[in-house]
């Protein structure tokens, strides 16, 4: 039971469009246990945001149990599921979401400015979390001073100041080149081996592979579920790469082909 | 946790007021002229106010006038000789009346006076009993006083002040010598200090005075008009409280009805008047302008309100994502309400204190005026008027700022997340 960190069972979320309804979820049910390292996957559109904001305790399904740690947190009101967020979550963007007035280091402290525990040593945590991320250097530098990637490592050391249970991330090299993105997943990798637990959201296959499991979604339900290595499309994706790979390998004279990556 | 995030509040709300001086200013310019004005008005009125009151204290605080009247519908029937005030009346009310602390008849009279070198008419001689220079509080420079024992001897003496030795050519210094008023002869006994009354009751200007006791009077003059000047009692009198002045004249009125042996019905031969009364009046004068000054702050505060909902408005829209991402990180909605309250509560205390400054150069400036006798010498700003002014400043901001705050701590995180 406490090994399960995230139980989700038949978690529906409808919009309203006017006299139409978009059913953002429709039915997920769901198990993470704690430390695994789990991608969710699927066309846009598919629900994939509205879940993970669901996970963050960010937004509230319209039905459906959302079980985080043995706490009911739909049946929470608004202040405890603000607690929720700052101590049990970290949340990783796709846009970063730094505050651009403010230093790394200041960025990675917010989180603290709200929780009741852990300001004493705020400063410590802080940079024990920008240590992690490889920006020791850094720490007294504004957003606007640095690169995509030494953004999203902050935005990664401020959800992990708190030393959450759980780390989401929706699309968190989506907007960065693949080497930039690789290392970011780099990172992801190395908190996993630490023992944290992760989801996170992403449309390429090459990033969903260093997963443990993927979860793919189509229109709001759980489309396929497996470990990484028996999925099967990432299979047919695995395959198709090393034959690319070949390829290039037995055209030495070809032109480089442009989509692989 | 709440200290901490109102400490960090405040200072960046300070730090972001400071990078946009000048849009704070204009917004808070509503706020910054209600607190000028206000405190500036306050201080000038405290000012008037402090001089009025001394201009009264000169010519006396709690003191009663009183003098014989025939009645509004005997004129021409009754004599004013048979009303005027005399010694009885007097006695009667030093003997009887509870809320009387002294008395004391006087009568004035235009005289010739001559001396040695000068003859001047119309100079002015008030004859007085002893208690007449206690009430009025006035002061002997040289010489003693118009005594009781004067009085009751109708001793030939008088006081003259530093303008009469001047005028009548006094050469020896006035103490001593002799001065004939109406041909008859009086010794000077003492030098009376004169009593500026300030611009408002006609004094300023100095002129010759000559005091004698009161019986000298029916020498100078052959009708004389007798009146009694009366010290009411502040302390240890039944008669204090609410409206006391009311409640002497009362007293007054009630033992000389019985010496003049009026019956019910008949009117009044005589009518007072109490100082203090005016005071009152001009007491409601000052409130009235204070009442009027408070409408217009109150108006430039509401528009100064305004302004601030509609700058913190803004400040909330522009930093949607900013909120979203606060609530996101665990910021819950009574602390981003809090965190606005406390922006819009800074902003309005700093347009109060700059309206405080403003407030007090110009009380300053009220005050550097170097002329005599001007009303706005003492001008301040009470402790309760900057206590005052602070609090309601404090208070628009939160009235004011409420509803953007309420706004942004509705903001769901998600859209905020969205928001451009
Ligand atoms: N606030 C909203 N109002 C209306 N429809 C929404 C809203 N948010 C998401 N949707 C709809 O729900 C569906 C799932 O959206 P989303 O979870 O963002 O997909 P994904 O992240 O997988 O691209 C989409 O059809 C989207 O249009
Ligand atoms: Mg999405």
């Amino acid at each position: 039971m406490n090994d399960v960190t995230i139980h989700v069972r038949d978690l529906r979320k409808t919009y309203k469009m006017g006299t139409e309804r978009v059913h953002a979820l429709a039915g997920v049910s769901l198990q993470i246990r704690r430390n695994e390292f789990v991608a969710i996957m699927g066309a846009s559109g598919s629900g994939k945001s509205t879940l993970m904001n669901i996970l963050g305790c960010l937004d509230k399904p319209t039905s459906g149990t959302f079980e985080l740690n043995g706490k009911m947190t739909h049946q929470m009101g608004p202040l405890e599921l603000a607690r929720v967020r700052g101590e049990e979550i970290g949340f990783v963007f796709q846009t970063f979401e730094l505050l651009n007035r403010a230093t790394a280091m200041k960025n990675v402290q917010l989180p603290l400015l709200y929780s009741r525990r852990r300001w004493l040593g705020a400063r410590r945590s802080a940079k024990a979390a920008l240590e992690k991320v490889g920006l020791e250097t850094r720490m007294g530098h504004k957003p606007n001073q640095m690169s995509g990637g030494q953004r999203q490592r902050v935005a990664i050391a401020r959800a992990l100041v708190n030393r959450p249970s759980l780390i989401l991330a929706d699309e968190p090299t989506g907007n960065l080149d693949s080497t930039t993105g690789e290392g970011i997943i780099a990172l992801f990798k190395e908190l996993h081996a630490d023992g944290q637990t992760i989801v996170m959201v992403t449309h390429e296959e090459d990033v969903a592979g260093h997963a443990d499991r993927i979860v793919r979604l189509r229109d709001g339900r759980i489309d396929s579920d497996y470990p990484t290595d028996e999925d099967p499309i990432h299979r047919i994706w695995l395959d198709q790469a090393a034959t690319a790979a070949r390829q290039r390998a037995t055209v030495p004279t070809g032109p480089e082909p442009l989509e692989v990556n | 946790m709440l200290f901490r995030l109102s400490a960090q509040t405040v200072f960046s709300a300070i730090t972001q007021m400071w990078a946009n001086k000048a849009r704070a200013a204009l917004t808070t310019l509503g706020i910054i002229i209600g607190v000028w004005a206000i405190t500036a008005v306050i201080a000038a009125i405290g000012s008037l106010n402090g001089w009025v009151m001394k201009g009264f204290e000169e010519l006396g605080a709690n003191k009663l006038e009183l003098w014989g009247q025939v009645p509004e519908g005997q004129r021409g029937r009754m004599s004013w000789q048979k009303v005027k005030l005399n010694q009885t009346d007097a006695d009667a009310i030093r003997q009887h009346a509870e809320s009387v602390d002294l008395l004391a008849l006087y009568a004035n009279e235009s005289c010739r006076a001559r001396t040695a070198y000068e003859e001047k008419g119309g100079v002015r001689v008030t004859a007085i009993e002893a208690e007449w220079l206690e009430i009025n509080n006035r002061t002997i420079l040289e010489g003693q006083p118009i005594q009781p024992s004067h009085v009751e001897d109708a001793l030939q003496v008088c006081l003259i002040n530093e303008h009469g030795v001047e005028e009548l050519r006094l050469d020896n210094g006035g103490v001593g010598e002799h001065i004939f008023l109406n041909d008859h002869r009086f010794l000077i006994i003492g030098i009376i200090q004169t009593k500026d009354l300030g611009p408002m009751f006609g004094g300023g200007e100095a002129r010759a005075e000559v005091y004698v006791p009161f019986p000298m009077i029916y020498k100078l003059d052959r009708w004389p008009w007798p009146q009694a000047t009366i010290r009411m009692k502040t302390e240890g009198s039944e008669f204090l409280g609410k409206d006391w002045t009311k409640n002497v004249e009362e007293e007054i009125r009630f033992i000389l009805r019985n010496v003049r042996g009026l019956k019910p019905g008949e009117d009044d031969t005589f009518d007072m008047f109490v100082i203090e009364s005016i005071v009152d009046n001009m007491r409601k004068i000052g409130d009235g302008m204070l009442m009027g000054a408070s409408v217009m702050v109150g108006i430039s505060l509401l528009v100064g309100g305004i302004g601030i909902m509609n700058i913190m408005l803004v400040s909330v829209s522009e930093r949607t994502r900013e909120i979203g991402l606060r609530k996101a990180v665990g910021a819950n909605p009574l602390v981003i309400l809090l965190q606005f309250l406390i922006e819009a509560v800074i902003l309005c205390l700093g347009g109060g204190l700059l309206g405080l400054v403003l407030g007090q150069l110009t009380v300053l400036g009220m005050t550097s005026v170097d002329q005599e006798n001007w009303p706005f010498a003492d001008a301040q700003i009470p402790i309760w008027a900057i206590v005052l002014a602070i609090g309601f400043s404090a208070g628009v901001g939160i009235v004011f700022g409420m509803w953007p705050a309420v706004k942004a701590a509705r903001l769901n995180p998600i859209e905020a997340l969205r928001h451009e």
